[in-house]
């Protein structure tokens, strides 16, 4: 049984439309990388999964049950960011959040909660540099936390927004390699949002790719060609493999770069309009 | 020390304390959440509403009260954006500031009345002011207590509690207004000017000493109320000097020594990146 379910998902804003009709399954212990230019969707999708925006048409469900804010049916990862030097919490309080954060009273811990806390930091290998403030941690260190934070509650869904942006070629590896070591282990899904593939691309089952109002699912194989996104995209891409890392042309995030290629582009934008269902599915 | 049986010395001990225990509890947090600022505009707004309370009703804390709600409001409105929000309650603060001179001009009580707002009047409780204090107060404490958890999580880190459904906006408006309360409280023992003595030094003095979020609690109350009762006490000793010079240099006296001999001058444990390119 799939531990998300999407049917028919549609998210418009006015008459911008990030997605429609989107079907997809995620299994359990599935790697699912979320791609696409800036302004795609790929956040939107996020916020959907988390129970803080609600699909224009359709149903998404997250074992069974629709999406709500603060449920231990998903862990959530962000992008790295700088704390304060000074900031007053540890690594372990972050971690700490992910199990009663978002509960009223003081924050004193009962031992089954510090047990708790204590294991999610073992699983990431975080013990040496748990209880010193967060704000003096490298970005590496404060991902295996933030996974820690996201992977106490338990989840059925690893929910990762761009989590190794920022961070160097190493930590990028570890971090990646921690997440599918969860998965591999626990069954959790991870669904992954990404700018940049590579890191990632060994870990990946499957890829959907939302570009403007289109979408395309699939292995990245299937997914990543140059006519599959030149279709995604309606303008030209090409895809080179080069030394297993995928490298994709022309498509710059948010428009195609070719000079000339401006004016082709806004038509096929025109014709958007007029094609909501022209999404492609692979 | 004779003074100490006369009630205007227990009024002044009984409302330091309340002040600082509240000002010591919401420091952390105001350092935290970048508001140091905001704490300044919202107390000399409150010195605004004052003097409007002054000349309304003769009753400067019920004005400075609601002045210090309303720009409580005004900053929430503003959002969360630290640099627009500075600048806008920079504004709201110099305008505020002429007006609350020149409803002064307008008066005709006595001329301490204008000084005590701007510097504190400690020793001039009355027992209507320690009520509403003890009011102030515990409102102040139950709220903080009910909320300090999810508070602390929206603070550090917004996007994340969000994500985990914490209501992170309303307990910003929430947290404006029990620093609203808790302002207009610490006026009445160092004045409108010098609130940040209580508010901000004692947690960011506290910060030096641990990284552990309920131990800078502890500590910047404990900061609070050394400076808040040592001040009172020290000047009933010296009868000559004002409690506000003594509750500001203790206060300062404080973060000076944690500066200097706090531990938080790098972090305990040796780094481990070594080990994160060794196993991955």
């Amino acid at each position: 049984m799939p531990v998300v379910t999407m049917r028919g998902a549609t998210m418009q804003f006015g008459d911008r439309v990030l997605f429609d009709g989107l079907d997809l399954d995620i299994a359990p212990g599935e790697f699912l990388a979320v791609l696409g230019p800036n302004g795609a969707g790929k956040t939107t999708m996020l916020r959907i999964l988390l129970g803080l925006t609600r699909l224009s048409r359709g149903v998404v469900e997250i074992d069974g049950r629709a999406p709500r804010r603060g449920s231990h049916d998903v862990g959530y990862v962000p992008q790295q960011r700088a704390f304060d030097r000074d900031l007053p919490i540890r690594g372990r309080d972050l971690v700490r959040f992910g199990l009663d954060g978002h509960r009223r009273g003081l924050p004193f811990g009962n031992a089954a909660g510090r047990a708790r806390v204590d294991a999610a930091i073992r699983s990431v290998g975080a013990q040496s540099y748990a209880d010193a403030p967060i704000g003096l941690l490298s970005g590496g260190e404060q991902q295996r936390l933030r996974i820690a934070q996201a992977l106490i509650g338990d989840p059925s869904v690893l929910l990762c927004d761009e989590p190794l942006l920022s961070l160097d070629l190493a930590h990028q590896h570890a971090v990646s390699e921690l997440i599918d070591a969860r998965r591999r282990d626990a069954g959790t899904a991870v669904v992954f949002v990404t700018h940049e593939i590579n890191p990632i691309l060994p870990y990946v089952d499957r890829v959907l790719y939302l570009v403007g109002g289109r979408w395309a699912v699939g292995t990245p194989e299937e997914v990543l060609t140059s006519a599959g996104l030149s279709e995604l995209y309606g303008t030209e891409i090409d895809v080179v493999n080069v030394r297993g890392r995928i490298i994709v042309v022309g498509s710059d995030e948010s428009a195609p770069t070719e000079p000339g290629g401006h004016h082709h582009h806004h038509h096929d934008h025109h014709d958007d309009g007029h094609q909501h269902h022209g999404a492609g599915s692979h | 020390m004779l003074y100490l049986s006369q009630p205007f010395a227990q009024h002044a001990l009984i409302a330091g304390a309340l002040v600082a225990v509240t000002c010591g509890l919401i420091g952390p947090f105001v350092v935290t959440r970048g508001m140091a600022f905001a704490v300044h505009g919202t107390s000399e707004l409150a010195f605004t509403g004052a003097a409007a309370g002054l000349v309304v009703d003769d009753n400067p804390v019920g004005g400075a009260l609601i002045g210090a709600l309303v720009v409580a409001v005004v900053i929430g409105a503003l959002g969360g954006r630290e640099r627009e929000r500075d600048s806008a309650i920079g504004v709201i603060l110099a305008f505020g500031l002429g007006v609350g001179v020149l409803l002064l001009g307008y008066y005709h009580g006595f001329a301490t009345a204008a000084t005590n707002i701007l510097f504190g009047n400690i020793f001039g409780v009355s027992n209507d002011q320690l009520f509403a204090l003890v009011a102030i107060g515990v409102a102040v404490v139950v709220v903080m207590a009910i909320v300090y958890r999810p508070l602390l999580f929206a603070s550090v880190d917004a996007d994340v509690a969000t994500a985990r459904g914490v209501p992170v906006r309303g307990l910003g408006y929430v947290f404006l207004i029990v620093l609203a309360l808790t302002v207009t409280a610490a006026a009445q023992v160092v004045g409108t000017l010098l609130v940040l003595s209580l508010a901000i030094t004692p947690a960011a003095a506290a910060q030096r000493w641990s990284p552990n979020p309920l131990a800078v609690s502890g500590l910047s109350i404990g900061f609070a109320l050394l400076a808040a009762e040592g001040g009172i006490l020290a000047s009933l000793a010296s009868t000559t000097v004002k409690p506000s010079v003594f509750v500001t240099s203790i206060s300062f006296g404080i973060y000076l020594v944690s500066r200097v001999l706090g531990p938080r001058v790098s972090r305990r444990a040796p780094r481990h990146d070594a080990d994160i390119v060794a196993d991955a």
